[in-house]
């Protein structure tokens, strides 16, 4: 079997225009898990003792079992309890409630690691909670575990491929179509493989610079 | 320098324990209004508590704090006592201020704005006013050219200094000192004592302080209290406390600092 050039600029096209897809289900994503991986730390701080071991339990679970899992159950099970959900929606919401459960970990070490002492200043000036989060505490907290963040989003960019399980034509399954349509998949799927390691890698080196730039920060 | 007929801050019958651990037995302790109060004591024996529990940094287990005649961790609510919810808590402790042995200055702030944080939002005072403020208060104790310098460019003594105008320009009317000099090396001790005195000098604010720098409590204590395991063992002037102690076990606390090696304030 050899590398057909010819054949493999006529497919770009047809990958490319699904990379929009894998990259905006993937931001989508992200985007998610920021907002949920804060609300899980906060709920999980909770001094409501119910409220932070329901959260602490929902975090461990979904944690530990595979996104593949969960992705099936999002796409498959919810239209059996009346939610039907697009492939690309269903992805989003798997990706994002998946690692929304690693970047709370996240966030709750790097606010764990801002001293006590600030908390305490924060309360002998009179402070209001809000305030004493906002002004004070994250601003210490997360810049440091931004590297962290970082590589969980290059990680999900990785796992998107998973999508193509319940049908969302991103660019691996693009590849299927066509190689099953062409019978060659040495190109497609070399070219899906390429494609990847041309955005992750970068985004790594980015991460590794923001790494020993923020850290140490003060 | 005066004491009226209430006190400003009252502890009556107040117990803590950490688990099984009593750092504060039933105490019963007075502050009068402008009055100047050094406690003294090996560690552990409850004095940061007793503080810490007056800036509502604690909750007590039991007994009761009064500042100026109101009690700080009760309400009363519909006629009846009950615990302090955080509007309260919020409202009484405007009046109190403190300065930590670790300074705990915001780093991610520069040094003005490290004054001015807490006056813009918490007093809502504007930004102009607070910034003039903030600007006299680094004046009056010679850090004015560090304003735009953020804390990790400081030296311990320099922190400490902002951290006492952080709280200063709160204008509380207690202010807490808990062990300000002891994380300093010696030599920057002098121009933190030098501040404090300069608050001290204030007739009508009350302090809370806690020290080991005997000379420095000679200086300006009104009156020293000595704890151990939980309780006041012996209290008085501090003329008296040191120079003539009673019980046993305040003898053999000040027999580790030696007439001779009584610390100076610095220079």
């Amino acid at each position: 079997m050899l590398w057909d050039w010819q054949f493999a600029f006529s497919i770009l096209p047809q990958i490319l225009a699904a990379l929009k897809i894998t990259i905006s289900a993937t931001f989508a994503g992200f985007l998610l898990a920021l907002i949920l991986g804060m609300l899980f730390m906060f709920l999980s701080r909770s001094r409501v003792q119910p409220v932070s071991v329901v959260v602490k339990w929902l975090v461990q679970f979904i944690r530990n079992t595979p996104l593949l899992v969960q992705l099936y159950f999002v796409f498959y099970v919810f239209p059996e309890l009346g939610v039907s959900l697009s492939p690309f929606t269903a992805g989003v919401i798997g990706l994002g409630i998946h690692y929304s459960t690693y970047l709370s970990e996240v966030f709750r070490s790097g606010i764990d690691a801002v001293p006590k002492g600030q908390w305490e200043a924060c309360r002998a000036l009179n402070f209001t909670r809000s305030q004493t989060w906002w002004k004070i505490i994250i601003p210490q907290g997360i810049p440091p575990v931004i590297p962290v963040i970082g590589n969980y989003l290059i990680s999900m960019f990785k796992d998107t491929p998973l999508l193509s399980a319940i049908t969302l034509v991103e660019i691996l399954q693009t590849a299927k179509i066509i190689g099953s349509g062409t019978f060659r998949y040495l190109e497609s799927f070399t070219i899906v493989g390429v494609l990847f390691f041309l955005l992750s890698y970068p985004a790594s080196k980015l991460v590794k610079y923001m790494e020993n730039r923020w850290n140490p920060r003060y | 320098m005066t004491q009226t007929a209430q006190p400003m801050v009252q502890y009556s019958k107040v117990s803590k324990s950490y688990g099984d651990l009593k750092v504060l037995k039933q105490i019963d302790f007075e502050i009068g209004k402008g009055e100047k109060v050094v406690l003294i004591g090996p560690s552990g024996s409850g004095k940061t508590t007793l503080a810490r529990l007056l800036m509502t940094l604690e909750r007590p287990d039991s007994g009761t704090i009064t500042v100026d005649g109101t009690p700080l961790w009760h309400e009363m609510v519909k006629g009846k006592l009950v615990k302090a919810g955080e509007k309260h808590l919020r409202k009484m402790r405007g009046n109190i201020g403190m300065v930590f042995q670790h300074f705990n200055l915001f780093p991610n702030m520069t040094v003005l704005k490290n004054v001015m944080e807490a006056p813009v939002s918490v007093l809502k005072t504007s930004k102009d006013e607070a910034r003039e403020k903030a600007e006299a208060m680094l004046d009056r104790i010679g850090l004015l050219d560090k304003a735009n310098s953020y804390p990790a460019k400081l030296s311990g003594g320099q922190k400490q200094r902002v951290a006492i105008a952080r709280a200063l320009v709160m204008n509380p009317r207690i202010m807490i000192f808990d062990e300000p000099t002891s994380a300093l090396d010696p030599e920057l001790v002098g121009e933190v004592l030098d501040v404090i005195k300069s608050i001290a000098d204030n007739e009508e604010m009350t302090m809370l302080l806690i020290t080991h720098e005997m000379d420095f409590a000679l200086d300006i204590a009104d009156r020293v209290a000595f704890f151990d395991g939980g309780t006041i063992v012996e209290q008085g002037p501090p003329q008296k406390i040191f120079y003539e102690p009673e019980s046993p076990r305040l003898k053999a606390f000040l027999r580790r600092f030696s007439r001779s090696g009584l610390r100076s304030g610095g220079e």
